[in-house]
Order: C-alpha cells, then sequence, then structure tokens
C-alpha cells in the first residue's frame, strides 16, 4: 500500500500550493497515473478518501487520468505494443517507454478569496493545514 | 473560474502544477546517489519477494567476495532484525531499517541508515529491500544498480504480473535453480520470454546459494559494475583536479535536516552522512 505514502505526499504538495495563494478550499485535484507506475488507481482513490478528512481538501473531488504504457523504438521511432518483446524487430535497439510510468499532480482547482480580501495578514486555515501534514 | 461544476465563480483558480508525487524522495534519492559515487561505491538495491533468497544470496556472496571487496548491507523489514543480524553474521556489517506496516524502503529511510553505517569503508553497499514485488519497484533510493532475486518456486509468469518490478530491474537473479528437477511445471525459458517482454534490456543469471550454481557469474557481474563505478569516480576526480577545483565535493544538504558534523565523537569525520 504504497498508495498511502503516495496520497500523503499529493497532500503536502495541495497543501503548499494552497497555502502560497492563500486558497480558502481546494475544489478539484487531477493526478495522472501510468499503467507501468506500479500505482492502483482504485486504492490511490480510497487512500485518498482517508487522507482528506478535516484538510482543506475536505470537499475536493480527485480525478485520477489513467496514462497507457507507450513503448517506442529509440531509432526508428516505431511503436512497439505492450506485450511484445521489447525490442525494434528492426533496428535491434532496445525499446524506450515513451509514457507509462508517470505519478503526476497534474492541476488544482482551488477557491481564493477575492483579491480585495487579499492583503489581510492571516493566511487561511494556516493551523488546518499544518495539522493535515501530520497525518 | 470555477471549472468544476460550471457556476462560473471567478474566485475557483485552476493552477497548472505538473509535479512527480515523487518529487520529495527523487530529490533525497539524487542525494545519497551523489554520496555513493563521491566515495566510489556501488549501491545495490536487492528486492524481491519476501522468501525469494535475498539473504541467502547475500550470504553466498559475503563468503565468495572475502578479502576482495568490502561489503556493508542495509536491510529492510516489517519487523524484527533477523536479516540484519544473519548478515552480520556472514560477515557483512548489516543494519536493520524496520519499516513498521511500511511496504518499501524510501530513499530518506536509507539516507537516515546511512548515519549509523559504516559505509564509506566499503566497496559494495547492498540494499535488500522489503520483501514485496510491488511498493519498492515506485522508490529510487539512489542506488547504482537495481537487482530483483525471483525464485524459481513463484512461478513464469511473476515478470508478467509485475512489470514495474521488472522493467527496472538492472539484473534479474533467478534463484534456487537447485531445485528445477522437483518443479516439472517451471520452463526457464518462459521465464526469460516473460523478461524480454517486460524488461527492455533483460539480463538475468540462473543461480542457487545452496549448490553453488550461477553464483561465479554474479560474482563477476558485481564485481564489472563496481569496477565501472570506480572508473567514473577516477574520471571524475581527474576533472576536478584539471580544472583546479579542491577536494571538496561542496554538495548542500537541501533536504532539510542537520548531519551533525559538530557532534563530540561523532564517527563520521568524512562529514557527509
Amino acid at each position: 500500500m504504497h498508495e498511502t505514502s503516495l496520497v500523503s505526499a499529493l497532500m503536502q504538495q495541495v497543501e503548499a500550493a494552497a497555502m502560497e495563494l492563500r486558497a480558502s478550499a481546494v475544489h478539484r485535484i487531477r493526478v495522472r497515473i501510468g499503467e507501468l507506475a506500479g500505482v492502483e488507481p482504485q486504492l490511490f482513490a480510497s487512500a485518498f478518501e482517508l487522507f482528506r478528512e478535516r484538510t482543506i481538501c475536505a470537499a475536493a473531488r480527485l480525478e485520477i487520468v489513467t496514462a497507457a504504457a507507450a513503448w517506442t523504438c529509440p531509432g526508428c521511432g516505431a511503436a512497439i505494443a505492450p506485450g511484445q518483446v521489447l525490442r525494434c524487430p528492426d533496428c535491434a535497439l532496445p525499446a524506450r517507454l515513451a509514457s507509462g510510468d508517470e505519478i503526476i499532480l497534474e492541476r488544482i482547482e482551488m477557491e481564493v478569496p477575492a483579491a480585495r480580501d487579499r492583503g489581510r495578514n492571516v493566511p487561511p486555515r494556516r493551523e488546518r493545514t499544518m495539522e493535515a501534514t501530520d497525518v | 473560474m470555477c471549472e468544476t461544476c460550471g457556476c462560473g465563480d471567478p474566485e475557483v483558480v485552476p493552477v497548472d502544477v505538473q509535479e512527480s508525487l515523487l518529487a520529495a524522495n527523487d530529490r533525497t534519492a539524487r542525494h545519497n546517489r551523489e554520496h555513493f559515487a563521491a566515495e566510489r561505491l556501488l549501491a545495490i538495491n536487492l528486492m524481491g519477494s519476501p522468501g525469494s533468497g535475498k539473504t541467502a544470496l547475500l550470504e553466498a556472496t559475503a563468503s565468495r567476495l572475502e578479502g576482495r571487496l568490502r561489503l556493508a548491507a542495509l536491510s529492510g523489514d516489517l519487523a524484527t532484525d533477523r536479516d540484519a543480524r544473519r548478515l552480520g553474521k556472514a560477515g557483512i556489517p548489516s543494519l536493520s531499517i524496520t519499516t513498521g506496516s511500511g511496504c518499501h524502503l524510501d530513499a530518506d529511510l536509507v539516507h537516515q541508515a546511512l548515519h549509523d553505517l559504516p559505509w564509506r569503508q566499503s566497496d559494495l553497499l547492498f540494499i535488500e529491500n522489503v520483501g514485496n514485488l510491488v511498493c519498492p519497484a515506485v522508490y529510487d533510493l539512489g542506488q547504482t544498480a537495481s537487482v530483483v532475486a525471483l525464485a524459481v518456486t513463484e512461478g513464469e509468469d511473476k515478470p508478467l504480473k509485475y512489470p514495474t518490478m521488472f522493467r527496472k530491474a538492472d539484473l534479474v537473479l533467478l534463484t534456487k535453480v537447485d531445485l528445477l528437477p522437483h518443479l516439472p511445471g517451471v520452463d526457464v525459458a518462459a521465464i526469460e520470454d516473460a523478461l524480454a517482454r517486460t524488461m527492455p534490456e533483460p539480463r538475468m543469471i540462473a543461480m542457487s546459494a545452496a549448490s553453488g550454481e550461477g553464483v561465479d557469474e554474479w560474482i563477476q557481474w558485481l564485481e564489472e559494475r563496481r569496477a565501472e563505478v570506480a572508473a567514473a569516480g577516477r574520471l571524475a576526480a581527474r576533472h576536478e583536479h584539471g580544472h583546479g577545483h579542491g577536494h571538496g565535493h561542496g554538495h548542500e544538504h537541501g533536504d532539510g535536516h542537520r548531519h551533525g558534523h559538530a557532534e563530540a565523537g561523532s564517527a563520521r569525520p568524512g562529514g557527509r552522512p
């Protein structure tokens, strides 16, 4: 269940971004997970459910985009289908993974109180943020 | 503007991040890798299922390399320090990393453990990961090379079922091959075929710690990797001196913890972890 560790890292990255913009809530998070990243999207989503309680992400929607594995020949650029021998039949070069091993926080949508409220000294929810980081 | 529900709320701001969730781990892994390279140390991340024979193969390795290469080991386990004690008995200075419920080692656990292991006096550091074919594959520890132990009893299709682990391996050690006569259903050619479909540059050594088969080939592989590391180190040193730099490797410890260089009686005069 390394998905738990990864969601913990996700929370820290989201919290940091939210703090920087003084966001009051996170509405939506999009994560891209490659087919060969070794991460089970279902377990990742379950871990997020546990982590988000009482944090700035409490009401956030998690969107997981999965990326298929794509192997190509570094010589001629030909695609090598997953499941095949990972060597270009023409060039005899070992295939290279073009995508499919990524675990990326792509995008966050946050609620940021309007500019006129920003000059205030207290970044909202700082305490709650710290608490969430310790989970 | 809110794009979630289409309400058009101007206070909802989208931010493009595009950062790996492994970014923090990867930073620490790079840091570990710099340490290993500076000391010309070959660091092997040894992974595999529980019971695949990781500890036994290290015991066999220790007896073969005695007097040739100096070894050290970190051994990750959920509980107990049994593996580290076994390795200690085999003559490898070892330290156990007990992960509790953690299913894998990460770069920071390794970095912390290096503070307590006299690894600088070694040529070869084995990091025996937690027995698990899934989670350890995700975390870079800063190793020079990744080796996966796969026992013949685990079945031919393990590489196809756990492609992430095998894709990242530099070498697969097919262990316990002395058992093959008792396993009529296991075909080594089928295992090699599965590896060719998961590893771009498949490399497998069939071995047995019990019979000694294949151990020579494994030792040779280790010595070749170690020679590469030493040669790269010499090249780097020449380059550095050629430009009139000093000996200080001068990298930053940007990972937010102190190394305690100034502690009285510190056993780490080198000033690195």
